[in-house]
Formats: structure tokens, sequence, C-alpha cells
């Protein structure tokens, strides 16, 4: 058990470092250095800048440099926003995001698990069939259409909900809504499959037989086990929901890291651009690290290896 | 088979029959055949598809988006780049002041059905050519991701131990690697370069019209994307690779090239066609979004994704501009889905679930 927690966790901090080193050495590929889109800079400003940041040292100087920041935690200076530490901003950001992210998480994990489940236990019914040409066209339709469409609808032609920033708690509804429509389909989707899986099981057919409830056979057999591909799903359901407020933030004009991102991307923002891609990448690799770990503990039929 | 006369000489002579042992006729053979008629691999799967009814539909929908995209724009009398003087802004099926003055003179002038944006430019030929970048960007990640993925697995699958090991935990790795994150990355950072190559290097200036955010998205799906399909191949390559066909390949002194092509990855070929019909809407998917945020294909190339993103400014007005792009993105990978699950219960019942 320790063993693999360690390896596992060994294994993400090696991806992170690939992807930090991918991240420089792309980074350093712009021609001419983060400095040739200002305007009319002296040569000695432009080498007083870059001895500043470092930049008129050999690469792997530079690498390991930024390598020596990273690991302690300093994502470096904001090029356009003079001033201000990549940190910072993050620290500004990421709660917004994270509030919408994780409020879109659970909501998808409850509708999801509770519909596929409804589907499974009614196979081949109407609830089943309408449940599940839901959760069909969900998985059809990108994020920043249901953002637009909600937004034309509800927002701009019946006027109901707000339409730009989160002041109040209605403003969560449509960003909210857009994020997790199409993880609520996928997971509801794969839940129906895998209860489907459960529900056939032989221990099933012993639980009724010896005359358990309903109630108990559904929420303490069935449930539990059905419930595992999904656990699987939380990694990538947590990559999906960070990259899917880079549009939804963009669309209801929200502050947080993901309209952030994508700005900096616009601006040419070279260090936010890094900061918050390694940030990003960071969360992301140790929710998988974290998830794998936990899938194992809530399984004990699958082996540590 | 000429003498069928029988010798009645002796009734209880131990004489054999002779025509007792006379060859078989054809006709005699055929009725000693209790076997059907032998239904091949793509005969049966053709048979299960064909009766899901589901998955016609979506075929029937697919191939309309596709003369929709790839024939119809031939034959429109609009370009997807051609600006209009005078027509700029007009709403559906409207007609700008000089084109009513035109049919008034008697000339016959093509209606703009989903009209014109602020440029001019007529939206439905603009949705043609957007829906041509979708299907193509669908269509060549699939096929790079194929071709890498299912090399990759079948190598790691075929020689197994150490090899095999070592090639799946870098599949691993990269699995876990964000690849929204490294995309906007590339495109970012490639774009000097590549621009760079297509202004100095001779013959490289198609980048241009390809756009660097498109070349970019094609170069991580290559570099990321086929991570998922070497799985999928290499679970399959790792018990087909237990069967005497193979055992009798090598004996026969196959190289290893060969008993992969020849003999590994024919049999896997439902596996890897459900696949690749399953990674079309997901690079579909991928490609809108990129372009929704401004990073997939350049300025007068449009993509569905791109018109959306174009369309939310005028939305209060334009409505039909945001949702015809956002309606035929959706269909397209809705059908794509509904066809890939189709294909794979008929061709791979196997990887149901």
């Amino acid at each position: 058990m320790g063993v693999y927690i360690i390896k596992r966790l060994i294994s993400g901090v090696i991806t992170l470092i690939v992807v930090a080193t991918m991240t420089f050495f792309l980074m350093f590929m712009v021609p001419g250095g983060p400095f040739l889109a200002e305007k009319a800079l002296s040569p000695q400003t432009l080498q007083a800048l870059e001895s500043k940041y470092g930049l008129d040292k050999p690469v792997i100087v530079q690498y390991f440099n930024y390598m020596k920041h990273l690991a302690q935690g300093d994502l470096g200076t904001s090029l356009k926003q003079r001033g201000r530490d990549v940190n910072d901003i993050i620290r500004i950001g990421f709660p917004v995001s994270a509030r919408i992210g994780l409020i879109a998480v659970t909501i998808s994990l409850f509708f999801g698990i509770s519909l596929g489940s409804m589907a499974a236990v009614k196979r081949g019914k109407l609830t089943d069939n309408i449940i599940m040409v839901i959760a069909t066209a969900g998985i059809a339709v990108p994020s920043f259409v249901v953002a637009t469409v909600l937004l034309f609808s509800f927002g701009v032609r019946l006027n109901l909900l707000p339409t730009v920033g989160l002041s109040t708690p209605l403003h969560y509804i449509m960003p909210v809504i857009a994020l997790s429509l199409y993880p609520t389909a996928y997971i509801s989707r794969l839940m129906r499959s895998s209860m489907l899986d459960v529900l056939g099981q032989d221990y099933m057919r012993t639980a009724k037989a010896k005359g358990l409830s309903w109630f108990v056979m559904l929420f303490k057999h069935a449930l539990r086990n059905a419930v595992l591909p999904v656990v699987t799903y939380l990694g990538p359901l947590m990559a999906y929901i960070m990259t899917g407020s880079f549009v939804v933030e963009r669309i209801f004009n929200i502050p947080g890291l993901g309209s952030k991102f994508i700005s900096s991307i616009t601006d040419r923002d070279y260090p936010l651009i890094m900061g918050t891609t390694i940030f990003l990448a960071f969360l992301i690799i140790f929710m998988n690290v974290i998830v794998d770990i936990v899938y194992k503990l809530v399984d004990p039929r699958i082996k540590f290896r | 088979m000429t003498d069928n006369k029988k010798t009645t000489a002796f009734p209880l002579s131990f004489h054999l029959d002779v025509s007792d042992f006379v060859p078989a006729g054809e006709n005699e053979k055929q009725s000693m055949v209790v076997m059907r008629e032998s239904v091949s691999f793509w005969k049966d799967g053709l048979r299960r598809l064909r009766r899901n009814v589901l998955a016609m539909v979506s075929l029937v929908v697919i191939i309309i988006v596709m003369f929709f995209a790839f024939i119809a724009p031939a034959f429109f009398p609009y370009e997807y780049q051609q600006q209009i003087r005078g027509s700029e802004n007009l709403y559906l099926m409207q007609y700008s002041e000089t084109e009513l003055a035109r049919m008034e003179a008697g000339e016959k002038v093509f209606p703009h059905l989903l009209g014109t944006d602020s440029l001019g430019r007529d939206t439905l030929a603009r949705i043609m050519m957007g829906s041509r970048i979708s299907l193509l960007v669908g269509i060549v990640a699939s096929a790079i991701i194929l071709l890498f993925g299912s090399l990759y697995g079948a190598v790691a699958g075929y020689f197994g131990g150490k090899t095999d090991m070592v090639m799946m935990r870098i599949v691993d790795m990269i699995y876990t690697v964000p690849d929204i994150l490294i995309i906007i990355l590339l495109s970012v950072t490639l774009k000097f370069p590549l621009q760079r190559l297509a202004a100095n290097v001779p013959g490289m200036a198609w980048i241009n019209t390809v756009g660097v955010g498109l070349i970019s998205i094609f170069i991580v799906f290559s570099l990321l994307y086929w991570v998922g399909m070497a799985r999928i191949v290499r679970g399959q390559i790792l018990s087909l690779k237990e069967q005497e066909y193979v055992i009798a390949a090598r004996a026969l002194g196959a190289s290893h090239a060969r008993i992969i092509r020849k003999h590994l990855l024919v049999n896997t070929i439902g596996t890897l066609i459900v696949t690749t019909t399953l990674q079309i809407p997901s690079s579909i998917f991928t490609e809108s979004f990129l372009s929704f945020l401004g990073l997939g294909v350049s300025a007068p190339m449009p993509s569905l994704g791109s018109l959306a993103a174009q369309a939310i400014g005028g939305i209060t007005s334009y409505p039909h501009r945001l949702l015809a792009p956002a309606i035929t993105i959706s269909l397209i990978i809705l059908s794509f889905n509904l066809f890939g699950d189709g294909l794979r219960d008929a061709f791979d019942p196997k990887l149901k679930n």
C-alpha cells in the first residue's frame, strides 16, 4: 500500500517535471524573447530587463533557475501586469474558478449517479429511454454551445437570470449548468452500464433470495459496487471542468483563473501562460494520483502493484 | 461412376457391392453438408449494423453533412470568404437593396438562406466551409491516432516483457498530461516558428492556409492522443499473440514485422474501426472548443467553433448566427457518436460498456 502510494507520487512528480520542461522549452522557442512585443525599448533597458529576469544567461542555466524557483512554488512575475506575481494572480483567480468547478462537480456526480442508476433499474422502460436520450444528446453538445444558448434564452430573451459576473447565488446557475451538462450526461451513461452489470451479479440474486428490502439491496449492495467506474472518471472530470471553465468564464465574464489564462494567451504574457499551465497541470496530475489511490482503497479486489 | 447396375447374381454372396465404393457425386456431397453457408466477419457485422435503425439514421445524417460540407460548396453561388458589398447583416432570407434592384431587373438572385454576417459574407456558405474544416480535422486527427496508437500498442503487446513495461509506463505518463493545456501552449509557441517556416521555405505556404492552430492540434493529437488507442490495441494483441497461427507463422520463419502486420493487426481490425470512428467526434469536439477560444483555424477560414464565437457579440439581434453552427456541430458529434456505438455493437460486441 505505502509502496504503491510512493510509486504513484513519484510518477506524478515525473510527469509534472516533464510538463514543466516542455513548457519551458516551448516558451524559449518564441523568437526574440518575451520583450520583443514591447514598443521602443532602448538597448540598455532591454539589457537591464533581460538581466533582471535572467534572460541573458545560457538556456540551461535559465532552465535550472526556473526549475529551482518552481520547486519553491514561485511561478515568476507577470510581464504585462507590472510587478504582479503569477502566484498572486492565481491566488485571486483560482478560488473563483474552484467554487464554480466544485459546485459543477458535485452536481454532475449527484445527478449523473442518480439518473444513471434510475435508468438501469428501470431498464427498457420509458424512464430509461428518456434519460438515455437526454444523456446521449448531452454528450454531443459542447459546453460553449450550452453556455451561449443559456445566455441567449434565459439571460437575454427571458431576462430571468443575470448574465455577467458572480455577485449573487443566482449568477452561479447558468455557468454551473453549462459546465456540468456534459459530465452529468457522461456519468449517467457510465453509471447505467455498470449498474446493469452489477444488477446481473449472483450476489444480487442472493440478496433478493434472502429477502432484503429493495432499499438495502439497491444502496448497500448495488450502488456501492456500481459507483467504482465513476471513481476512475473523477480525474478526467476535473480536467474537463478546468478546461471547460476557460470557455464558460469567458462567456459569462467571470474573473476566474480560466478567463485569466485565455486573456494571458491573447496578451502573450509568457510567464503568466507558463505559470498557469504548470499550476493547472499540477492540479490535474495530482487529482489523477489521488483518484488512483482512492480507487485502490475503495475496491479491495484490486491488488497493489 | 458409369456402371450403376447392381451385381445381383448371388444374394447371399460375400462379394462386395462395387457400386458402394463409387466416389460420391456433387449432389450427394451437397446433401451431406449440414452447415449454413459461412458468413464472413464483414457480412455478419454489416447485417447487425443494418438492423440498428439508430446507427443507420446517423449514417444517413453523416452522409448528408458530408455532402453539405464537401460537394455542395462547389455548386453554391456564394464563396465562404466572398464579401458582398451592401449585403451586410442581412436577416434570414432577406435581400439587400442592390439585390432587390437586380431582381426587379429580372435577374435571378440566390437567397441568403441564413442571412449574411457583418462583412457581407453568406452565413450558409461559411457554415458549409466550417463543417468541412471540422470534419477534416476529425478525420485527419483520427487517422493520425489510428496509425500511431495501433503500431505502438501492437509493438508493446507483441514483444511483451521489459519492452512492454517501459512502453506502457510511457503511455501511463502521457495519459495524465493535461492535453488541452498542451494544445493551447503549442498553438501559442508554434505560431512564430511556423509562420517563419511558411514565409521562408518555398512549398511550405500551405501552413498559412491550414493555420498554425490546426497544425498544433494535429501535432498534439499525434503526440498525446494515441495513448488510448495504444492501450486498447495492446490488450487485444496480448491475447492474440498466444494463438496457434502466430506460433505457426513464427515456425515458418515470418519476421516480427510481418507477424504484426499480417496476423495480429489484421485481427484487431474491428476494434480499430470502432475506436477510430469514436475518436472522430471527440477530435471535432476539441477543435471546436479551441476555435471558439480563438486558437484554432486562422482568420478568413471559418470553423464551426469560431463561427459560434463570432456570433456571440450579436446574439441579441442575430441569434441564428449562433444557433446554426451550434446545431450543426452538435448534430455532427451526435451522429458520429451514435454511428460509432452502432459499429461497436455490430463489429466488436466485446467492447460494449
